[in-house]
């Protein structure tokens, strides 16, 4: 059912090299994305670290079209290229919106909720990596608790928004949450969303070795962890039916999630985070990871 | 010729409505907001009945409004939006970003106070507040200039590339009725050709549109040099300065196609053997024409000199045309806070040096919808010759009819 990784296209539109730090998910999700979309696409990105990721003028690293935009106006502006497009006869094109999550859950989501309420055709897919990068790892609204960024210097006190749940809200025909560290989870989400039309939401996380404080090479571990926690869940909400997908979805069987504990020790974001704070997330995840199963079980009858 | 047509009796906001439609426009964004609302409306009558065969982007503010037309634009549409004041300095970004990446777009401004506080009525600060940003800004005098404006300003802007904001005052011209030919389909066509993009959006030659770019130039991956960011201002500035001929060039084969013409970058009334010089932009300088009516009434030689381009700036022909005059009154409806009248700074500053140049006095009024009467300009003029009759040449800006 689900694509396996020796079964992804080869063909490349994320070139070899680009801005990104080293050991960056960014550019593993980009590449499925991209394979999903087969290239015939035009993307509309944000400032932030994908606009880094997308190279300097006259070079770029990226082989699809891609048209930068202001920082609060994403959906907004994939809504123009979107009637751009139908204007001129041109229905070949998937318009994508990628932004980060600070561009997505704070400044851009007047714009955000304005497209889906349209019910726009465009996907939107908000990448994930917990803060505003690309100023200096400063919080944004999908910072989780207790994570210390420059704003936060003691850890965050609040919870992150969800945005898949705010999107829902919305009444939007396709919602995902994935994880850049599972390129075919990916994929098989952007490529079911590719057939689909009308406004499509996917919220990517995406590890990110700068702005966590881990090394590297750990970006696909750490990635995997936090799914094995249950604090990042691959799943998809089409027309309203809920499922869990991939390792989320194994994990709802086996029941052996990992723990909070586990997961922030892994990571100098959350140094000198309280025992008491480790607790409260646990406990809040919990409720959470079980919301989320007896949704699966339930729409699974 | 279309001038054997009836005219219609039409407000200049369906003036500019009907501009877009026989500009046959392919995406419309824009946001309501007091005095430009009826643009809005109408054009989605149109868009909603199939009269206008377009895309209509209902968005949730200006600043997504502005935001659809670069998007659209960029992909190959030709666009259209509108706004006023606070909704021009919520886009404020977008107004930037359309300029930096050289879209043809053109934006109807029905000019409006800026708040705090709250008004709706017209001045013309708005405008003023974003003249740096690398648009073309064309001030209209009654309703027929603005549907013709708004024709003229779609060739201008696909030609140079760069975005046109059509000002019209609110209120004085967007809500009041006045007799406009609207010329015929088949003739705005044969005048405005299709839009084409200079780059194209294309997965078969994919390209990375406005990213981050170095100060210096750098190489392509053939090893070509290409601009760094100043580069491409300095082409930005040197489209804007090429529009200073353009924009007489298109006033004049608009004027050869459809008789009517409306002075290119500015416009005069009985400035000949004129003394003094009363400047305006916008349709205060109609006001300044029945002034100057009732001041050669008395015997005083003036003139008006319209600014109907306000970026680019005319200094040449600020220079020449006011080249031997006494004096220069200039009337600003917006204040650039702490010093001056902007116009007036600009017509100064232009003068500057130049052979002949007449002193400039500077007046501010009607702020806020405050009503300007030919007689309060007559006797503006009237102040300034007697205080220039005394000896006087530099003098702190007047506001007019302020009673504090
Ligand atoms: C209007 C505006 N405000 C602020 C900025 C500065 N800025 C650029 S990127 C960014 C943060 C981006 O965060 P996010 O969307 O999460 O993307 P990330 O960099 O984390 O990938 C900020 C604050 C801007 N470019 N524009
Ligand atoms: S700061 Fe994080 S998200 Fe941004 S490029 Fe570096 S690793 Fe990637
Ligand atoms: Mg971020």
């Amino acid at each position: 059912m689900s694509t396996r990784i020796t079964d992804l296209p080869s063909t490349e539109f994320v070139l070899p090299g680009n801005r990104a730090c080293a050991g960056c998910s960014l550019g593993i999700g980009l590449r499925a994305i991209t394979k999903a979309l087969d290239g015939k696409m035009v993307m509309a990105v944000p400032a932030s670290c994908l606009t880094v990721l997308g190279g300097m003028y006259p070079t770029s690293s990226v082989a699809v079209p891609w048209v930068n935009v202001a920082f609060p106006s994403t959906a907004a502006a994939a809504s123009g290229l979107a009637a751009g497009l139908r204007a001129t006869g041109r229905d070949d094109i998937t318009v994508l919106a990628m932004a980060g999550d600070g561009g997505t859950a704070d400044i851009g989501i007047q714009a955000l909720s304005g497209a889906a309420e349209r019910g726009e055709d465009i996907i939107y897919l908000c990448y994930d990596n917990e803060a505003y990068m690309n100023t200096g790892t400063q919080r944004s609204g999908a910072t989780p608790q207790g994570a210390r960024t420059t704003t936060t210097w003691t850890g965050k006190g609040e919870h992150a928004k969800d945005m898949c749940r705010i999107m829902e809200a919305h009444g939007v025909g396709y919602v995902a949450s994935t994880s850049a560290v599972f390129p075919t989870d990916v994929y098989d989400k952007v490529a079911k969303a590719r057939g689909l039309s009308g406004t499509r939401y996917i919220h990517m996380n995406t590890p990110c070795p700068s702005g966590w404080s881990f090394e590297p090479k750990d970006t696909v571990a750490i990635g995997k962890l936090a799914v094995d926690a249950g604090l990042v869940v691959l799943y998809e909400v089409e027309d309203g039916r809920f499922r869990l997908t991939g390792r989320s979805a194994s994990l709802a069987k086996s029941g052996r999630r990992k723990t909070i504990a586990e997961y922030v020790a892994a990571q100098g974001r959350f140094r000198g985070i309280a025992d008491e704070t480790v607790a409260v997330v646990q406990r809040w995840l919990d409720e959470r990871w079980a919301g989320f199963v007896s949704r699966h079980e339930a729409d699974a009858e | 010729m279309s001038d054997a047509r009836a005219a219609s009796v039409i407000t200049g906001n369906e003036a500019a409505a009907t501009a877009a439609k026989l500009a046959r426009v392919q995406v419309v964004a824009a946001y309501p907001i007091t005095p430009q609302s009826s643009v809005v409306e109408t054009l989605s009558k149109w868009v909603q009945s199939g009269e206008l065969s377009a895309e209509f982007v209902t968005v949730e503010s200006e600043h997504s409004a502005l935001a659809v037309c670069i998007a659209a634009s960029t992909v190959g549409a030709r666009v259209f939006t509108a706004t006023s004041a606070n909704g021009l300095a919520y886009m404020n970004e977008q107004v930037w970003w359309a300029a930096g990446a050289r879209l043809p777009i053109v934006m109807g401004l029905a000019n409006r106070a800026m708040a705090a506080p709250w008004s709706v009525l017209n001045d013309q600060q708005d405008s003023m507040s974003v003249r740096d940003a690398g648009w073309a800004q064309l001030f209209c005098r009654d309703n027929q200039e603005i549907l013709d404006t708004f024709l003229h300003a779609y060739r201008i802007a696909e030609e140079l590339r760069v975005p046109v904001m059509v000002c019209y005052d609110g209120f004085l011209l967007s809500h009041t009725v006045m007799p406009v030919r609207v010329p015929d389909q088949a003739e705005v066509d044969a005048f405005l050709p299709p839009y084409k993009p200079a780059i194209p959006i294309d997965p078969a030659d994919p390209r990375n549109l406005n990213p981050v770019t170095m100060a210096d130039p750098r190489a392509n991956r053939d090893g070509e040099l290409r601009g760094g960011y100043m580069e491409l201002r300095a082409m930005h500035q040197q489209a804007l300065t090429e529009a200073l001929d353009l924009i007489p060039a298109v006033d004049a084969e608009f004027a050869e196609r459809f008789g009517r013409s409306w002075g290119g970058l500015t416009w005069e009334y009985r400035l000949d053997d004129a003394e003094v010089a009363v400047i305006a932009a916008g349709s205060l300088g109609m006001e300044l024409t029945v002034a100057v009516d009732a001041l050669r009434s008395e015997g005083v030689r003036a003139g008006v000199f319209g600014i109907r381009a306000y970026r680019p700036f005319p200094a040449e022909a600020v220079r020449g045309r006011l080249a031997g005059k006494d004096l220069a009154v200039v009337l600003d409806k917006a204040v650039s806070y702490g010093y001056e009248g902007p116009v007036c700074a600009d017509v100064r500053a232009a003068l500057l040096s130049a052979e002949g140049a007449p002193d400039v006095f500077g007046c501010v009024c009607g702020l806020g919808g405050r009503d300007v009467s030919a007689t309060q300009l007559a006797d503006a003029v009237r102040r300034a010759r007697t205080d220039h009759g005394r000896g006087v040449r530099i003098r702190e800006p007047e506001w007019l009819d302020v009673r504090l």
